[in-house]
């Protein structure tokens, strides 16, 4: 089956001589055809020389297998868009990066407009709706509230959108630029920090590839503590956004609890390594910190309040007409269109797809156990607000669990770092950070040193997701919509 | 309106005293470095190679001497790791903005804390501060724990300091991220959308230095190379507290001069 690509597994490097090259054309259909009947593209990116890359695609074919294949380009390709619109954003951003055409792609524009790059001059324009009646909004770069900068453009006939277009690249900082020139000192703060809400989704996915690199084995203590570390950053991320949402439908009690509530669980992060975020807490070998029996009970108690806390602010909630008449029924991605942008992580789960890598593809910081899965229909707000309570509710028992009953032996194992990775290796990590879907594709020189890094955050996938959500609804609806996904804008800029 | 009610009075009042009194912190804490020089052996340079923003410079001479940029600093444990002697901790001291660049310069003394603004400036927004908020290639770990002061817990509406929607109504910025080169021009016309007088204040290591980004071709190394900064909170990001306590200083509510309430 090598003309689908090398059948690969993450965390398991492979020589980057096995990767099959396939013929462009037979490449694109067989990768086309394998995400009709099922499957979907988790990674599609350019390497080597930037003028005529190589295209590398890991997707997953109908068995469920995934699957690495590459397919050298010399001016173009035939593009998989049309027929695969998940290949969409990662396609133009190839384009940008190289100026390589993908042949025959519907919305071929800049992702991140970054400045130097081929596809950077002048300013695209948006998709435009005409005729009586029909306006147009933009907003931002710049933000009413305190958040990351985006352009939404919206097409409006009265206050219904027909169209939102979603412009961003304004915090494009060069990530993958500064990971290529590792590993060194550095590499392991950029991971932290490409998405700072995401900080032990990134970094533990990442040191979960970079260790399959160094040989390097991870106590299992080190492993409990990670996914510890992971649950926290999901809990205090959900219970943020239940807040949130309460907050934009002007339901004060639980926006005020669960403001207070989120700070309760990023304490308990800092309870275990001294900052909020988890800065410093994933090193390649294990975990910085560990916890002796008693803080582990001290933090029990703490987790335990918290979550009841949360329960009544939850309650309140949904218990609340204004609530429920505002959250159900809108922002709706219907299962089709989730399958057909490649959704991950909850906003996939909320449109009754099964999608959690940490049951798909179980992490090494999960292999020794995970929260139940979660699933809703609906595809709306409301689903994406109950699926995260449903979630807090998981993840409560599981690092409860975790805190009561570690691992014994050490957290971290005896590791060089930086240093030299295995040479002329391919390697992915997949991860499931609280929104999402994490992938970090890493290949390795003749040196060992890193030729190209290619990080996927969830928010790549799912931002199409907000403007599908947005159709035919009213524009005042944006905010709510928008914080039903709360997405990322440096973790897709990059 | 009952179960509100019944909610309301189990999680209580929770706003904290700060700064009437002093904060509760994590018990690991990644505050002010403390650095005991008499321990550095005879030309070492490990906390100094360790240092991802290179951050740490190390003196010559008989006797040793370190001294770290707050600015550039991630408080991160490579230097607490990397040192053969022990000899570098991370204190629990919060306090750490400051109102020049070069104060940032941790060498063992006290740091020159912010100085309140001058008279006239507090006349101006010592009871009413407004600030607009520009994320600049934040990673929104800035930008979520300046959020954060809104909420019940730090209030930050009782001390009069609010962020608002638009520059045309605020009286300064508040900037995170290292100024990356797409949102240059953004950041430049909001803050020529401020009224003048204005002030600016830079958030966390990428805000000061470029942090993590510091080099990048893609960013500028902070707002300070591109616009006059007025107040420096250090950190990556920084505890609220940190960042709660410089903007009190800058407005006099904590007096100059003075460490931890």
């Amino acid at each position: 089956m090598s003309d689908r690509g090398l059948a690969v597994r993450p965390g398991e490097p492979v020589a980057r001589a096995a990767l099959p090259v396939l013929e462009p054309r037979a490449w694109r259909d067989a990768i086309v055809a394998d995400v009709a009947a099922g499957g979907r593209l988790l990674a599609l990116f350019g390497a080597g020389e930037a003028a005529a890359p190589t295209l590398h695609a890991i997707h997953q074919d109908r068995a469920g297998q995934l699957r690495w294949s590459l397919a050298p380009v010399r001016g173009s390709w035939p593009s998989l868009t049309s027929e695969c619109p998940q290949a969409h954003l990662f396609e133009r951003e190839i384009w940008e990066a190289s100026g390589a055409v993908p042949e025959g792609h519907p919305w071929l524009k800049p992702v991140r407009r970054a400045p130097g790059t081929a596809a950077s001059d002048g300013a695209p324009p948006f998709f435009a709706v005409a005729g009586d009646d029909v306006h147009e909004v933009a907003v931002g770069p710049v933000h009413a509230g305190v958040i990351e900068p985006g352009h939404f453009r919206f097409q409006c006939h009265g206050e219904a959108v027909f169209h939102l277009e979603i412009a961003l690249g304004y915090q494009h900082r060069g990530v993958e630029a500064l990971l290529a020139q590792g590993p060194d000192r550095r590499t392991l703060h950029v991971v932290e920090t490409l998405a700072g809400d995401t900080t032990l989704g990134h970094a533990t996915t990442a040191c979960e590839a970079l260790e399959a690199l160094l040989g390097v084995s991870v106590p299992p203590r080190g492993h409990a503590l990670r996914a510890l570390g992971l649950e926290l950053e999901r809990l205090a991320n959900h219970v943020g956004d239940l807040g949130a949402l309460a907050n934009d439908v002007g339901f004060l009690p639980t926006a005020a609890y669960c403001g207070r509530l989120r700070g309760d669980f990023l304490n308990l992060t800092a309870a275990l390594c001294g900052n909020r975020f988890g800065r410093s807490l994933v090193r390649v070998g294990g975990t910085g910190f560990d916890v002796d029996p008693e803080r582990a009970a001290a933090m029990r108690d703490r987790l335990a309040a918290a979550a009841r806390d949360v329960r009544d602010a939850v309650a309140l909630l949904f218990g609340a007409p204004i609530v429920r008449a505002r959250f159900e029924g809108t922002g709706v991605v219907t299962a089709p269109a989730a399958l057909d942008l490649g959704l991950v992580g909850m906003a996939a789960r909320a449109c009754g797809l099964p999608r959690d890598v940490r049951h798909e593809f179980p992490p090494l910081a999960y292999r020794a156990g995970r929260p139940p899965l979660v699933v809703l229909e609906g595809g709306d707000v409301m689903a994406r607000a109950r699926l995260r309570a449903e979630e807090i509710e998981r993840s409560v028992g599981f690092v409860d669990g975790l805190l009561a009953a570690l691992p014994a032996g050490p957290a971290r194992a005896a590791a060089a770092w930086p240093a030299p990775l295995a040479p002329g290796h391919a390697v992915f990590g997949l991860g499931e950070g609280w929104r999402g879907e994490l992938v970090h594709v890493l290949l390795t020189d003749a040196a060992g040193r890193i030729e190209r890094w290619k990080v996927v955050d969830p928010s790549f996938h799912n931002w199409s997701a907000l403007a599908m959500a947005l159709r035919g609804e009213e524009i005042s609806d944006f905010p709510l919509c928008n914080k039903s996904f709360n997405l990322s804008y440096c973790g897709f800029d990059l | 309106m009952i179960p509100i009610l019944r909610t309301r009075l189990r999680q209580g009042q929770r706003t904290i005293a700060f700064p009437a009194a002093p904060p509760a912190l994590p018990e690991l804490f990644r505050g002010m470095p403390v650095v005991d020089t008499a321990r550095c052996p005879d030309g070492c340079r490990a906390c100094a190679d360790a240092c991802p923003t290179q951050a740490i410079a190390v003196g010559s001479g008989a006797e040793p001497r370190v001294a770290i940029d707050l600015g550039r600093c991630l408080f991160c444990t490579e230097c607490t790791e990397a040192c053969p002697e022990g000899a570098i901790r991370y204190g629990q001291e919060y306090a750490l903005a400051t109102r020049r660049r070069e104060d940032l310069v941790a060498t063992g003394a006290p740091l020159r804390l912010a100085a309140a603004l001058d008279e006239r400036s507090r006349r101006l927004f010592g009871r009413s501060l407004k600030l607009r908020q520009v994320s600049a290639g934040g990673c929104n770990g800035c930008e979520s724990d300046v959020n954060v002061l809104n909420t019940i817990v730090f209030d930050l509406a009782r001390f009069g300091i609010q962020f608002v929607a638009s520059p045309r109504h605020a009286d300064g910025l508040l900037i995170t991220g290292p100024v990356t080169r797409n949102m240059r021009l953004a950041l430049h016309k909001t803050w020529q959308a401020v009224p003048e007088p204005r002030l600016v204040v830079a958030v966390g290591a990428c805000a000061i230095s470029g942090g993590p980004y510091l080099g990048s071709a893609q960013a500028h190394d902070g707002a300070g190379s591109l616009l006059p900064v007025d107040l420096f909170v250090p950190g990556c990001p920084p505890h609220p507290i940190t960042i709660l306590d410089g903007l009190l200083r800058l407005l006099g509510r904590i007096p100059s001069g003075t460490r931890t309430p």
